[in-house]
């Protein structure tokens, strides 16, 4: 067996195991620990498959800001999962009949890495060859990302923004303003303070540049917004979230998360303007590559600005709630 | 050479588990998971360089930060029972 | 000949980090006690994985790859003991005791205990 089906085995196995040990713990806290496992170990297999840009968001998202974001919602709820009153036969035999269509379906699919596979054959050597000449960025996946399948990320940038407004509509009444009141902050952990004021710099620097090195290398504007939503997320839990407000204000993070979509509609529309089709970014600049790179570095700037501004927004919504059972009933 | 180090790897990331479905407390836990964090972190850079593409750094080093800040607001859920803040007038810096 | 001399030497580094995650991954398992399993995980992780990086650093050579290594090996630098240090932090304000002499009963604090 090579080295490389042994990692992947490896993996697969860990990936089992952690999954059937989030279903049968239920304690919801270690559940919580689980599923950042669960999207570390993904993250690790997607490395392990080649597909780094994709890695890098698991990592970013799964491992990183959904952690915090279940830790925050797990303060409001009970700390154990109430065992089940019926019997789980009926749903079981229905997710099994459901599990084994789907799999019946997949068996007229090509073979996994199978090179007489149609995407091997006319998607992916048009892109690979194509990329150079057209838009002429190394990093083919952004490529692929902002300008050949823009209107794809347009969709996903807009449920972002659904998603963030439905979260500010739901929960928008906690994102108070500053009150000025005193608040208990982690005063006498002097370490943890001092660490992360020296941390949050590089981690800004860092943000900007997976945003900006998206066209190189693995990075783009959804790891970029994560990762700046992180440095701002520490703050507030270091600091407190009354200074995080006053550093970053609710309003001023409602009117980001629609300024990123406006940027991305916008450049389209912009296309409008010199009578080409809506997204076509040739014509923003002086050549057909200059443009294509000059159209890509706005809609990846749009897309973090929107995906930073929802994390941060969800986050104040978050933890901003009292939680309504009290410390002995927890 | 990077395999004997990915072998290590993994041996040390399967007993962190262990740890982590086993640990009677919750510390126990939060300790295994910080742990697997950074053993995982080593992974992805180890498994660039057996891959020749050393692109894959770049989620390590992401995946170094979000380990301390996952660690983080666990740590602080537990000592204050909540992310944001707790306004209690009488009784500061507890 | 200087291309061996860089290979055992990185061999050497990467063995010595391996064996440190090991050792601390296994104290992870066996030691009895929350305290000391933080002592074994906490102190060896930062120690083999900054040995692991300055071995993979040198295999690099002087190039961007070396410098991202750098990077990776200054955080963990800093954030692996931080982590380490509010962990026991958190747990000894929630009152769990560490267990001193004899093979008493584990954990004290009850409350935080699940499964």
């Amino acid at each position: 067996m090579s080295v490389e089906s042994f990692i992947d085995i490896t993996l697969l196995v860990f990936l089992g195991l952690t999954a059937f040990a989030i279903l049968k713990l239920r304690a919801l806290f270690a559940v919580v620990m689980l599923s950042s496992v669960f999207s570390l170990l993904s993250a690790g297999l997607l490395v392990h498959l080649d597909a780094v840009d994709v890695a890098f968001t698991e990592a970013a998202v799964g491992a990183g800001i959904s952690t915090v974001l279940m830790l925050a919602t797990l303060a409001l709820t009970s700390r154990r999962e109430k065992a089940p009153t019926r019997t789980q036969a009926l749903p079981l035999i229905v997710v099994f009949l459901t599990g084994m269509a789907l799999v019946y379906g997949t068996l007229d699919m090509p073979r996994f890495g199978d090179a007489s596979a149609p995407v091997h054959n006319h998607v992916a050597p048009k892109y690979i060859n194509d990329t150079a000449s057209e838009i002429g960025m190394p990093n083919i996946v952004t490529a692929v990302l902002a300008s050949y399948r823009g209107f794809d990320t347009l969709g996903e940038v807009t449920v972002i923004f659904t998603a963030g407004i439905g979260v500010l509509l739901l929960l928008g009444a906690y994102i108070r303003e500053p009150t000025g009141l005193r608040v208990q902050t982690m005063d006498h952990h002097l370490v943890l303070r001092v660490v992360t004021k020296v941390l949050i710099g590089p981690i800004l620097l860092f943000a900007l540049y997976v945003q900006f090195h998206g066209d190189y290398g693995p990075g783009g504007g959804f790891q970029a917004g994560v990762i700046f939503a992180a440095a701002f997320i520490i703050y507030a839990l270091v600091f407190g979230l009354e200074n995080a407000r006053k550093a970053v204000p609710g309003s001023a993070v409602r009117m980001l998360v629609a300024c990123g979509v406006l940027l991305y509609g916008g450049v389209g529309v912009v296309s409008f303007a010199f009578g080409q089709n809506y997204l076509n970014y040739s014509v923003l600049g002086a050549s057909q590559v200059a443009g294509q790179h000059l159209g890509i570095l706005l809609v990846e700037f749009g897309v973090g600005l929107t995906v930073s501004a929802v994390m941060v927004s969800t986050f104040y919504a978050f933890a901003g709630q009292n939680p309504p059972i009290s410390d002995e009933d927890w | 050479m990077f395999t004997a180090t990915m072998a290590a790897l993994l041996a040390a990331m399967i007993l962190a588990l262990a740890r982590l479905y086993m640990g009677p407390t919750l510390y126990d836990r939060v300790l295994a998971a910080n742990a697997f964090g950074t053993k995982t972190v080593l992974m992805i850079g180890v498994m660039g360089f057996l891959t020749e593409r050393p692109d894959f750094l770049d989620i390590s080093l992401l995946y170094a930060l979000l380990n301390f800040i996952g660690t983080i607001a666990v740590l602080k859920f537990f000592r204050y029972r909540t992310l944001g803040d707790r306004v209690e007038p009488g009784e500061e810096g507890q | 000949m200087s291309a061996m001399i860089i290979d055992a030497f990185s061999w050497a580094l990467l063995m010595a980090g391996s064996l440190l995650m090991v050792v601390g991954a296994l104290g992870l398992i066996r030691m009895p006690d929350f305290y000391t399993r933080m002592h074994a995980a906490g102190i060896t992780d930062t120690l083999g994985a900054d040995l692991i990086l300055l071995g993979l650093m040198v295999q690099a050579g002087f190039s961007l790859v070396t410098v991202k290594l750098l990077l990776i090996g200054a955080f963990l630098f800093f954030t692996s003991p931080t982590s380490t240090h509010a962990i026991a932090n958190a747990a000894l304000t929630a009152g769990l005791k560490p267990q001193v002499g004899g093979a008493d009963a584990e954990d004290g604090a009850a409350e935080k205990e699940d499964e």
